[in-house]
């Protein structure tokens, strides 16, 4: 009885030692299998739809007071587009620069930044939340996309706002290696979402993303495109890019960065 | 279904052995959502420390990042030598954890500055992005098993039967005789072995009610989206960063709970433990010495 038992038990330990080496290397091969990747990607949709079906009444991100405001602010990405033409914009304080407004919109329009500053600001001090983990909190003041959007009539063929930016993370030679961002008209009319054009009371400085910024309060960071050169109304995201929606999402990241 | 742990004795099979009762101990959904766990929670734990490797610093309050001061944080140093260096900061103290903290071997064998080691991450490769996919699908796994045996648990009466603390239970006498008998190894025969002892219970209630809640609810204080949906979240754990942290020090306690789980299982016999997570039946000696 006492052999069986023994046996029994080193079966069990042998098992469950294998069980777990195999578990390992399983999951590793799992990791790297794109088949699997895409079905415990159901995970991140099923989390998009229970939270914008948790969102449907817009709520606001919290926003906090200005004793609140991280001391410092991270640069985090890019902290100076590296292109001749960003830095003649910004020698002359941006004046040049103009933000494009075009695709499925009703009339394509450019607004320079004494435009924007005229148009409706909203201030607010809220939370960034990067990916890998931190946070810190800045006050922002924008225009909300929202009135752009009104402002050049948005084509009921329009599902999604892309974000084309000036930075390429990558240093790429082709372009590929552009900042870009996208998300759907649920977020771009959502009362926080803004394009920035001043931080903490400042005008935007250069890390972090003069001369204009995207807030998409709500969703993590690598959302909260910078440098923001031209806003596109799109009615699919397939056929930019790596057809993710975003310069993360081509890498791997979720297009959804609501967790 | 609702027969577990004082369920009348099972007709035993094969030859019955004097002293030596066999009861049906727990129930199918219990055994089912069990093993369940054992998978979701070990793979939760290593994509958990993945993403954790992105930023392996932990802080009190709504904020964070590299210029605010962490409680807790595993760097990689690079000495005067060239040489790197894992250090565990924690409380004003540094601790030299080259080989597990803060400086381990990669895949290939070579150092890596990195918070925890290859070995325990999911994947084990630096990848934040499929490490959160593995732990966003595995929270949902847990979430939906977990529902599942709360629900089963209150409707059957699980809980009030099998877990819920007694008057007896909590005599000091009883508690203090416990703490003795798991001091001295002393295993519970006859009527006591069919029920769970106070120390048990506190623990199982700890975990089920307070441990796995909280890592759900600090895990939602972290995202964003759910932060403006409830933003109640952010006042009870005192931030998104200190809900990060909670989140790291409950993961560890359900590690400590795991630990000493195991052990109390291969103390107590670990066939007829597992037996009974596997088949529902365990063995009961009727007097102590048989």
């Amino acid at each position: 009885m006492t052999g069986r038992l023994l046996s029994r038990r080193g079966l069990i330990g042998v098992g469950a030692a294998g069980a777990g080496g195999l578990l390992l290397s399983g999951c590793d091969r799992l990791s790297a299998s794109p088949s699997f990747q895409k079905f415990i990607g159901h995970g991140e949709d099923l989390t998009f739809h229970a939270q914008r079906l948790l969102l449907a009444g817009q709520p606001l991100a919290r926003e906090f007071k200005a004793s609140d405001i991280s001391p410092i602010f991270k640069s985090n990405g890019t902290s100076h587009p590296e292109s001749d033409d960003y830095d003649a914009l910004a020698k002359d304080g941006f004046s040049d620069w103009k933000l494009a407004v075009e695709g499925l919109v009703g009339r394509p329009m450019q607004f320079g930044l004494a435009d924007l500053k005229a148009m409706p600001s909203r201030t607010q001090i809220t939370r960034h939340d990067c990916v890998e983990g931190w946070s810190a909190i800045g006050g922002w003041t924008g225009v909300p996309l929202a009135h752009i959007l009104r402002t050049v009539g948005v084509s009921p063929k329009a599902r999604f706002v892309v974000f084309r930016c000036a930075d390429d993370l990558e240093a790429s030679l082709d372009g590929s290696g552009l900042y870009y961002e996208s998300i759907d008209l649920f977020d771009a009319f959502h009362p926080q979402t803004i394009l920035a054009y001043a931080m903490n009371g400042a005008p935007l400085a250069i890390p972090h993303g003069a001369p204009l910024r995207l807030r998409v309060e709500r969703q993590l960071g690598y959302k909260q495109a910078k440098y923001v050169m031209k806003v596109q109304l799109v009615d699919r995201l397939d056929n930019i890019a790596s057809g993710r929606g975003g310069y993360w999402e081509d890498r791997g990241y979720e297009w959804y960065a609501g967790i | 279904m609702t027969t577990e742990l004082t369920a009348p004795p099972l007709a035993p099979r094969g030859a019955a052995r004097a002293g030596r009762e066999t009861i049906y101990r727990h129930t199918v959904v219990v055994r089912i959502t069990h093993w369940i766990n054992v998978l979701v929670i070990s793979l939760l734990l290593m994509s958990g420390l993945n993403i954790l490797n992105a930023h392996p610093r932990l802080y009190w309050g709504q904020f964070g990042a590299d210029f605010d001061k962490p409680w807790i944080e595993a760097p990689g140093l690079r000495r005067p030598d060239g040489q790197l260096e894992g250090v565990l900061r924690l409380g004003g103290r540094q601790f030299t954890t080259t080989g597990f903290l803060g400086v381990s071997k990669g895949a290939d064998g070579a150092d890596l500055i990195q918070g925890v080691p290859s070995w325990a991450t999911l994947p084990s490769e630096r990848n934040l992005a499929v490490a959160r996919r593995w732990h966003f699908f595995l929270a949902w796994l847990f979430v939906i098993n977990g529902a599942v045996y709360l629900l089963i648990g209150l409707i059957n009466g699980h809980f009030r039967r099998d877990v819920a603390l007694t008057r007896a239970d909590v005599r000091p006498g009883n508690i203090c005789r416990n703490i003795l008998d798991h001091i001295f190894l002393r295993h519970p025969v006859g009527e006591e072995a069919k029920r769970y002892n106070v120390l048990q219970k506190a623990t199982y209630l700890i975990v089920i009610f307070a441990l796995l809640p909280a890592m759900v609810a600090t895990g939602l204080t972290m995202s964003p989206g759910f932060d403006a949906v409830a933003p109640w979240l952010l006042n009870l754990f005192g931030g998104r960063q200190s809900a990060r942290s909670i989140h790291f020090i409950c993961a560890n306690l359900i590690v400590l709970f795991v630990i000493v789980h195991v052990v109390e299982v291969l103390l107590a016999g670990v066939w007829n433990e597992l037996r009974s997570m596997i088949t529902g039946r365990y063995v009961i000696k009727t007097e102590r010495g048989a």
